[in-house]
């Protein structure tokens, strides 16, 4: 067997292999054999490292050098370089946000300091198509030791003792629920992974099933084992192509090797799993619209109890979890629940997993101990906010969660904190505003987002949801009054009240928590027939300065409709009737003529 | 026939390919490990940094030494290649000069493994910058 030196890792999780990430490892491996080095150097394709911002991204192991924005034709450099000669290759090294020095070692990076990886400890460390990698890592041993040591009601016990929360977005304690799930006695029981990520700029689920897709196949087996189930189903969006590639090959590879099928281990235990594939409604990650989904109905949510724990899919005991929530189960079972239950909080254990997103320096993926606070994520993992502007905002929870403030930074991230500053955890969500976004447009693109995935089962979501979405409309058109903001707020309480599932009642979340923080913005497009941060078009006029124009016709000439007009070396105008307030005219000015009012 | 069949099927294999990942556990904890650096400038190189660094791998792993061995770029000692660093976790690190596979053996015998000093050390002769 080749002994290898050194570890090259290169991400292949589908942010960095769309931006070619297959042709760096081309590229390495054929360097490698042109210099001979094949036997000592080994390149591996793991899953996301999380800082997606700057992919692709290569790893040098053991020294911990992290290359970002690798090109394919930078494989040449990085060999005969680093490898051969060791030095490190300066210019693809992460040059950090505040000292703008190179950093030489992963170790110093800002973005990785504070984070503790749980759930994400195997992506961008092992290769995901490769069980024997996750079996190095104590990969499997939960479920060997559990089902050899433990009882069912022992993993039952030592879950609850954790405190784990489902990280889908309710925070349900995942122990009770498996209990639950045990103690209804049926001929047939199903295990069901959530992995219908829907929310806008969450990437979570889909990065530890293409990086780590054996933890969660590890997790639905134990599942299994507790609660008495012999048959496991994925419920995946289509959408997810290269998570449900590597889950595929993670199936094979468990069979293979007896990790799934008849008499795990020699023991009685059998389990199995299936893969099911949504088309990416938002409604099916709630789980009894999941389940219909699943059973070839329309995805719709049903009216709880029953819960899925009593009659779920195809009527019978089933538990659903969401991805994050399987991948944190091995860990807890090797390492002992009294381990899990020292990080976080004293309601919330363990970490959580973000996708930041938005006007941030470091967008990507982290994942930090529960009770970190907003401060600490957005400023140092996050690096704060891009071209140095002013924080403004930071939206949690997706559709269902709200909006943030400077006043709410330096709160403690966790399920119940959250909800009292009026978001909620949701899947895990952050997207970071800046100065230059309008939040009344913020809410109105959620409840954009909320009209259309309505599944439109039940009224007030249905109707309500479009009703608020136009009385948004009608304010960053210029053309609502005051009582209309009454309304407004009356109409997102009716709607949270009366909801058939958590889609309607946490909908209307994004105009009360900007209602609450930004009500000032809000009287300023209704009174003043202003938008403050300049992103409503319509409340929005551009305007030539006669005197700083010098009839150099640039304006005139870029604009695509033809909205502005002048004679050569004289002041031009500009047809507000025709302007569709593209902005190309002001690019264009070299005189600062043009001005937005 | 599936390839594992017990939990004791599954505890060999894993140890059997503990190896593989090595590189990367280590690196993620490298102060937990001694770590090595060898000297791999041209001039490191040309007088045999390369097979010192390759008995060190092949000599700790086989002795049982948990250890990170990686590759530097110079270290300035020039007139003293090969030169490698030793950094024993909770202590200083010790640079040694004019190290062939002779003294590397002898570094791991009984520096490493036993803290005694062996001949050869080169003094610190300069600061870091982030000190």
């Amino acid at each position: 067997m080749a002994k290898y030196k050194m570890h090259l890792l290169v991400c292949g999780g589908t942010g960095c292999k769309a931006s070619s990430s297959d042709l760096i490892v081309e590229n390495l491996n054929k360097e490698l054999e042109t210099k001979g080095l094949q036997d000592e150097v080994q390149v591996v394709v793991t899953g996301c490292f999380g800082f997606c911002e700057k992919g692709p991204i290569v790893k040098v192991m053991p020294d911990n050098t992290f290359y970002t924005e690798v090109k394919p034709e930078d494989a040449k450099e990085i060999i005969e370089e680093h490898i051969i000669k060791g030095r490190k290759v300066e210019r693809l090294l992460y040059v950090d946000t505040n000292t703008k020095k190179h950093v030489e070692n992963s170790k110093e990076m800002g973005f990785y300091k504070k984070q503790i990886r749980i759930a994400l400890r195997n992506c961008g460390f092992i290769d995901p198509e490769n069980i024997e990698e996750y079996i190095a890592r104590e990969g499997y041993l939960a479920l060997g030791n559990a089902l050899a040591e433990m009882t069912p009601m022992d993993v039952i016990n030592e879950i609850k003792l954790s405190g784990l929360r489902g990280r889908g977005g309710g925070g349900f304690p995942t122990g009770l629920k498996w209990e639950f799930a045990s103690k209804n006695e049926a001929d047939q029981k199903y295990v069901v992974c959530n992995a219908d990520e829907g929310d806008p700029g969450a990437f979570m689920d889909r990065s530890i099933l293409e990086g780590d897709p054996h933890a969660v196949l590890e997790a639905m087996a134990i599942c299994g084992y507790s609660m008495g189930a012999d048959k496991g189903l994925i419920y995946i969006r289509a959408e997810y192509p290269l998570a449900i590639k590597r889950l595929k090959i993670a199936l094979e590879q468990a069979r293979e090797y007896g990790m799934l099928g008849e008499k795990i281990f020699g023991t009685d235990f059998n389990f199995d799993i299936e893969m099911r594939y949504g088309a990416g409604a938002f409604v099916c990650g709630e789980e009894t619209a999941l389940i219909h989904s699943m059973e070839g109905e329309r995805g719709e949510p049903t009216i709880k109890p029953p819960y899925p724990a009593e009659s779920g899919y195809l009527g019978k005991p089933t538990n659903v979890n969401n991805v994050e929530t399987f991948a944190n189960i091995p860990v807890i079972l090797n390492k002992g629940a009294n381990w899990f239950n020292k990080i976080g909080t004293e309601k919330s254990k363990g970490t959580k997993v973000f996708a930041l997103a938005g006007k941030i320096n470091n967008v990507g993926l982290i994942e930090v101990p529960m009770g970190t606070t907003l401060r600490e994520v957005i400023f140092e993992i996050g690096g704060g906010i891009k071209d140095g502007k002013k924080f403004k905002a930071v939206q949690t929870g997706g559709p269902s969660g709200g909006c943030l403030t400077e006043k709410h930074l330096d709160t403690p991230i966790d399920f119940d904190n959250l909800i009292s500053v009026g978001s909620m955890m949701g899947s895990g969500g952050m997207i970071v505003m800046d100065e230059d976004d309008c939040m009344v447009s913020v809410a109105k693109f959620y409840l954009e987002f909320t009209v259309e995935e309505s599944c439109g089962k039940c009224s007030p979501c249905r109707i309500g949801n479009k009703r608020l979405y136009e009385l948004l409309e009608r304010i960053t058109q210029g053309k609502a009054v005051m009582e209309d903001l009454d309304r407004l707020k009356n109409m997102c309480n009716v709607i949270k009240e009366t909801s058939l599932c958590g889609l309607g009642q946490t909908s209307p979340n994004p105009i009360l928590s900007t209602l609450d923080n930004f009500y000032d913005e809000y009287v300023a497009h209704i009174v003043d027939k202003k938008c403050p941060a300049g992103v409503c078009k319509d409340l929005m006029r551009y305007e030539i300065i006669t005197e700083n124009c010098v009839g150099c016709t640039a304006c005139a000439r870029v604009c695509p409709v033809g909205a502005i007009s002048g004679e050569r070396k004289e002041p031009h105008f500009i047809d507000v009737n025709t302007c569709i307030k593209c902005g190309a005219c002001i690019e264009k000015c070299k005189f600062d003529a043009i001005i937005i009012k | 026939m599936a390839k594992i069949k017990t939990l004791a099927d599954l505890k060999k294999m894993k140890n059997d390919l503990q190896s593989k990942v090595n590189i990367r556990e280590r690196a993620d904890h490298p102060d937990s490990y001694v770590q090595i650096k060898v000297g791999m400038a041209t001039s490191g190189i040309a007088s045999g940094a390369k097979e010192v660094m390759d008995f060190l791998i092949e000599a700790l792993e086989k002795r049982n030494i948990d250890a990170v061995v990686t590759q530097v770029g110079d270290m300035g000692y020039c007139f003293a290649e090969p030169t490698i660093e030793v950094h024993k976790p909770g202590e200083n690190p010790i640079v040694f000069g004019y190290v062939d596979v002779k003294k590397a053996d002898e570094i791991i015998e009984k520096y490493i493994k036993n803290g005694e000093l062996v001949e050869g050390i080169i003094p610190e002769n300069y600061q870091n910058i982030d000190k």
